[in-house]
């Protein structure tokens, strides 16, 4: 089980009718069970990089050569649930077939318990986000997409969430790819990191992580950005 | 209880107002309803009321299927909206009148031109609030409900249709305030039963207890209507608004 990706090219026509590239070579493959972070400055086209890997944007040059039957699941960078129906509705319409069990460990995880029955407008930023999480972990995906999913939570809750995040990665084999311009998260959650350009967005560099996840100490994340600072600023 | 002041004040409007007139132009309340209670008796408003009630149901039900199908898919495809756009520009300005006319002449004075015609005139403005509500759609649920692979029927139902609810519900409310005038001038030009066919008589013999009897029927029956199915249905497609505000 193995996802290739090779886009070429993405570009779009803006709105003044100008042809725009948004990413002019981006190559990189991931295994089962491996989480690939993508890191890169704002607005450099990682967005439009997952749009292409979740199927929603066959209009590219390139190749993206997905595992056949895969199942899908992505945290977009807004929740994206559906506010017309409950938090648990709108887990099980994603996930019709996941089991009591399953779905009471999953909301356990990320305390979600007493917000079963809540609408989603009933909830703050930081729980709908985890809704969205535990939308995605419930489908019990073979590929999950994670765009920025930490992105303007306050420092604590972010923390929580990405220990909540690699818990939940942990608990089946599967592809991640998470997006994020956080090097802290990218760090903390990934075993393969790839560095982007500015726009359009180009692979500078594919960074192998060699410590467990879970064996990652404080010093080793340190080192590790300063490793990754170094390389980042040293391409222009 | 304001309301039933309200209407106790109508009442006592209109009992001034047929002294005043004398009650050749305008009956009191009593012998309106002493010839809704002889009418009631004899099965004839019943038995008009079904017919028009019957026609209501079938034309407002066939046009707001097949027009919010239209609107749905002129709103959401460009091609749809430049091919039937002229179409429904035509429908929304073709008066009542000629319609019902048109269609009697062409399929007869039959049932089937009454109802057709009748749906013909509430069609384009079904398709003009639903095509609203189509390019309203959020496309952001679109793209979650296409990676997390939801079927036709689940987009559907938990996607696309609460989205629309209340566009459904505009055009249904609006539809039906529509309906209930135009069935009574096709019911008055060629149908031999329903509550427009009993105005005519009523017309004609300038029995106004009579034609008001019937009227005010029918206008109880459409209030009734009104109240029990559609503002609970409108309130219902809300709900979760009103929990979330």
């Amino acid at each position: 089980m193995r996802l290739e990706v090779d886009i070429r090219s993405k570009s779009y026509t803006s709105a003044n009718g100008k042809r725009q590239e948004v990413i002019s070579g981006i190559e990189f493959a991931l295994q089962r069970g491996e989480v690939g972070v993508v890191v890169g400055p704002s607005g450099c086209g990682k967005s439009t990089m997952l749009r292409i890997l979740a199927g929603l944007d066959p209009d590219y040059q390139g190749r993206v050569s997905q595992p056949a039957g895969a199942r899908l699941a992505m945290v977009f960078q807004e929740p994206r649930l559906l506010p017309w129906r409950s938090v648990e509705e709108n887990i099980r319409l994603a996930a019709p077939d996941v089991a009591e069990d399953r779905l009471a460990a999953i909301f356990g995880v990320l305390e979600l318990g007493a917000h079963r029955t809540h609408f989603p407008g009933e909830l703050s930023l930081g729980l709908a986000r985890r809704v969205a999480l535990a939308r995605a972990f419930a489908v019990e995906p073979d590929f999950l997409i994670l765009d920025e999913p930490l992105a303007s939570l306050d420092d604590a809750l972010a923390a929580r969430l990405r220990e909540e995040i690699a818990t939940l990665v942990a608990s089946r084999p599967m592809i991640t790819l998470l997006v994020t311009h956080s090097m802290d998260d990218a760090v903390r959650l990934g075993d393969r990191i790839f560095l982007l350009s500015s726009r359009p967005a180009r692979l500078l560099h594919a960074v192998t992580i060699d410590v467990p996840r879970a064996q990652r100490s404080n010093a080793d994340v340190a080192a590790l950005k300063a490793d990754l600072a170094r390389l980042d600023f040293s391409v222009s | 209880m304001l309301r039933l002041l309200s209407f106790a004040l109508l009442l006592a409007t209109w009992w001034v107002a047929a002294t005043v007139a004398g009650s050749t132009k305008l009956p009191p309340p009593s012998a309106v309803l002493a010839v809704t209670v002889a009418e009631a008796k004899s099965g004839a408003l019943f038995l008009h009321l079904g017919a028009t009630l019957a026609r209501v149901a079938l034309a407002f039900t066939l046009s707001m299927t097949i027009g919010s199908a239209l609107g749905y898919w002129m709103g959401r495809s460009r091609l749809a909206n430049r091919l039937g756009d002229p179409w429904l520009i035509l429908l929304l300005n073709l008066p009542a009148l000629v319609v019902i006319v048109l269609a009697y002449i062409w399929a007869g004075l039959t049932e089937v031109a009454a109802i057709a015609a009748i749906a013909i005139n509430k069609l384009p403005t079904a398709v003009v609030t639903l095509r609203e509500g189509a390019r309203a759609l959020d496309p952001s649920l679109d793209e979650m409900a296409k990676v997390f692979a939801f079927p036709r029927g689940r987009i559907l139902r938990h996607v696309l249709l609460p989205q629309l609810a209340p566009y459904i519900a505009a055009a249904a409310r609006s539809g039906l305030s529509l309906v209930w005038k135009i069935v009574l001038v096709a019911e008055l030009l060629g149908r031999p039963n329903g509550i427009g066919f009993e105005i005519g008589v009523a017309f004609q013999l300038f029995d106004i207890p009579l034609l008001l009897a019937y009227s005010l029927s029918f206008a109880a029956v459409v209030l009734v209507i009104e109240a029990v199915i559609v503002q609970p249905f409108e309130q219902r497609a809300s709900r979760w608004r009103l929990r979330a505000a």
